[in-house]
């Protein structure tokens, strides 16, 4: 419509001279080898040659037993994972960060700034810090759970079955806190004051404030932190690697879908690294993350309600 | 203002609260380097007190120094970090500019493309990118990180540069336009300068995770050549498990640089983050 009410005009080179580069390097480095991952996944490689075997990966996957015990192992690790995330992290965060807009708190820079330390850790120091604080050989951990008198609480999770993906998991917590409680932050100080004035006005102040004034309005932003937990958890693999190796030990109990992929696309140990099925784990990645972000575009997004101010 | 908000149980609170999560957050780093000046001994019998001049050792430094060859892994962080924020910075802008600035056909669409990066992580193309890198004979260099890194960071930073893009007014670009300056003129002098600040805060973001990430060196460059810091110091660690000095100061040496660097820019990443640069 707009176009056939301009004068034609000549093409304008420019314009491709200023998406080219960009365009260029994310095509090929990035949406080319996640469509050559896909692809990958199906074919299998047969003396030597790449045979076309439609979803036979697949069905090894979930139906042979070397696999299958290992994939839905992972997926259950993983969700576990992301479980925690979100009953632990997020209400922190959002707590932390009403908290931190109460109006002329002294601090709250320093605050900021210190809780935020963590995230910008790698998470080769993160785990390896970690390791080292629950480490029974250390004893810093249960020095500290003396003083408040739970020493009999003590074991060393990180080794033990039950407990070792739960305390990786609030560990990972404990580092990433710092960005719920940022954009939750920046939320709530993005609520204009004649709202809340509004609200003293009318008797609602403190706790009734922020769960029926100030939450409604930072639900969206809510949303957001949980899709980005979501992705970052189901793509998570450095902090498992680091604090328990490619293992992911003790016998497996925290391997994730990232390390699981690592090791069948490398290989570990005795086990020999299969390109393919390392494809077949990292579409099954991908599947569960677009499905993640469908329904949050989908369905979360077009209903919560946003306000304009 | 009302009485409540201002009232001082609650304000107590607050303060107790933030200041407890303060030190759950602080507490591990500041162990690790404070026990990282301590001898053996002193690392195990007083953990919590800092070093005092019958603990104070520097042996740990000493064996990471001799040890592991960590200035030229930094060194290589540092080129592939400063290349890869480089090229993200110049062709996220110059796509930034280009999607704000022009209407042309296959712009929504175009976007589009480009966002399909921000949520799908570019590890899941990793067996291809591998292939790739082994084909073009990029393994073991710091050329085929750069490449991966800028795939990586351009998805957000031209979301967000857009974003700030669109805010530069008409009528400045226009008056360049009647003053005769050719678009590349009016993008790098005249709008470039403008956006600097929301430059820094593409920077920040795409710079943490650059220098942070395991994944891409271990499998593409761990060469003893191309290691980066983070590698590096993954590997040291594995090796000198039971050395609890050479691990502490290690990790010290790797949370140093960040820990000043965030020190120097938290202003601004924080002014960056909560001025809804993400949104």
């Amino acid at each position: 419509m707009a176009a056939e009410t301009r004068p034609k005009r000549p093409f304008r080179w420019h314009i491709g001279v200023f998406l080219a580069p960009a365009l260029l390097v994310y095509t090929a480095i990035m949406i080319l080898p996640l469509a050559g991952t896909l692809q990958l996944s199906l074919f299998r490689n047969i003396e030597q040659h790449q045979v076309f075997v439609g979803f036979d990966n697949f069905r090894t996957l979930f139906g042979d037993p070397n696999w299958s015990v290992n994939f839905w192992n992972a997926l259950r690790n993983n969700v576990w994972f992301f479980i925690i995330h979100m009953l632990v992290q997020n209400p922190i965060g959002v707590m932390l960060a009403a908290l931190l807009s109460s109006p002329r708190l002294r601090f709250a820079a320093f605050y900021r700034t210190a809780i935020f330390v963590p995230t910008i850790l790698s998470f080769v120091i993160v785990g390896f810090a970690w390791k080292l604080i629950l480490s029974p050989l250390w004893g810093v951990a249960p020095h500290l759970m003396d003083l408040v008198g739970l020493k009999s609480f003590f074991t060393p999770w990180l080794g033990k079955e039950q407990y070792a993906l739960t305390a990786l998991s609030l560990i990972s917590v404990w580092q990433f806190i710092g960005i719920p409680m940022m954009l939750i932050y920046a939320a709530l100080l993005s609520i204009p004051e004649e709202v809340i004035e509004a609200a003293e006005c009318d008797g609602i102040t403190g706790m009734s404030q922020f769960w029926k004034i100030k939450l409604p309005l930072i639900l969206p932003s809510i949303g957001i932190i949980s899709i980005l937990t979501f992705v970052g958890n189901f793509n998570a693999f450095d902090l498992i690697y680091t604090a328990q190796g490619a293992l992911a030990g003790p016998n497996y109990s925290t391997d994730i879908l990232g390390t699981f992929l690592y090791r069948a696309f490398f290989g570990f140990q005795l086990q020999v690294g299969d390109p393919n099925m390392g494809a077949a784990i990292a579409t099954m990645m991908f599947l569960i993350i677009l499905g993640g972000v469908c329904v949050y575009l989908f369905l979360v997004q077009t209903r919560l309600r946003r306000y304009q101010f | 203002m009302s009485l409540a908000t201002r009232s001082l149980p609650r304000t107590i609170g607050a303060h107790a609260i933030l200041l407890t999560y303060t030190v759950i957050a602080l507490f591990p780093v500041i162990l690790v380097i404070v026990n990282s000046f301590k001898s053996r001994a002193g690392i195990f019998s007083e953990p919590l007190t800092p070093p005092t001049p019958k603990t104070f050792d520097l042996i740990g430094y000493n064996t990471v120094i001799g040890q592991g060859d960590f200035i030229h892994y930094f060194q290589n962080s540092l080129v592939v970090t400063v290349a890869s924020l480089f090229f993200v910075l110049l062709f996220g802008a110059m796509a930034a500019f280009a999607l704000s600035e022009y209407r042309f056909r296959g712009n929504t669409l175009m976007g589009l493309y480009l966002a399909l990066g921000i949520m799908i992580p570019i590890r899941l193309g990793t067996v291809a990118i591998l292939q790739l890198m082994v084909a073009s004979g990029l393994v073991n260099t710091l050329t085929a990180l750069i490449l991966v890194y800028t795939a990586q960071g351009l998805p957000l930073a031209v979301f967000i540069l857009s974003e700030f893009m669109k805010q530069v007014s008409d009528d400045l670009k226009n008056a360049g336009r009647i003053d005769g300056l050719s678009e590349y003129t009016i993008f790098f002098r005249l709008v470039l300068p403008l956006v600097r600040p929301s430059m820094a805060t593409v920077a920040v973001f795409t710079m943490i995770p650059i220098w942070n990430d395991l994944w891409f060196p271990l499998i593409l460059a761990p060469s003893e050549e191309t290691k980066t810091v983070t590698l590096g110091a993954q590997l040291f660690l594995g090796q000198f498990v039971t050395n609890w000095n050479a691990i502490l100061a290690a990790l010290s040496l790797a949370i140093m640089p960040v820990l000043i660097l965030y020190v120097i820019f938290s202003r601004q990443l924080i002014r960056g983050i909560t001025s809804g640069a993400v949104k």
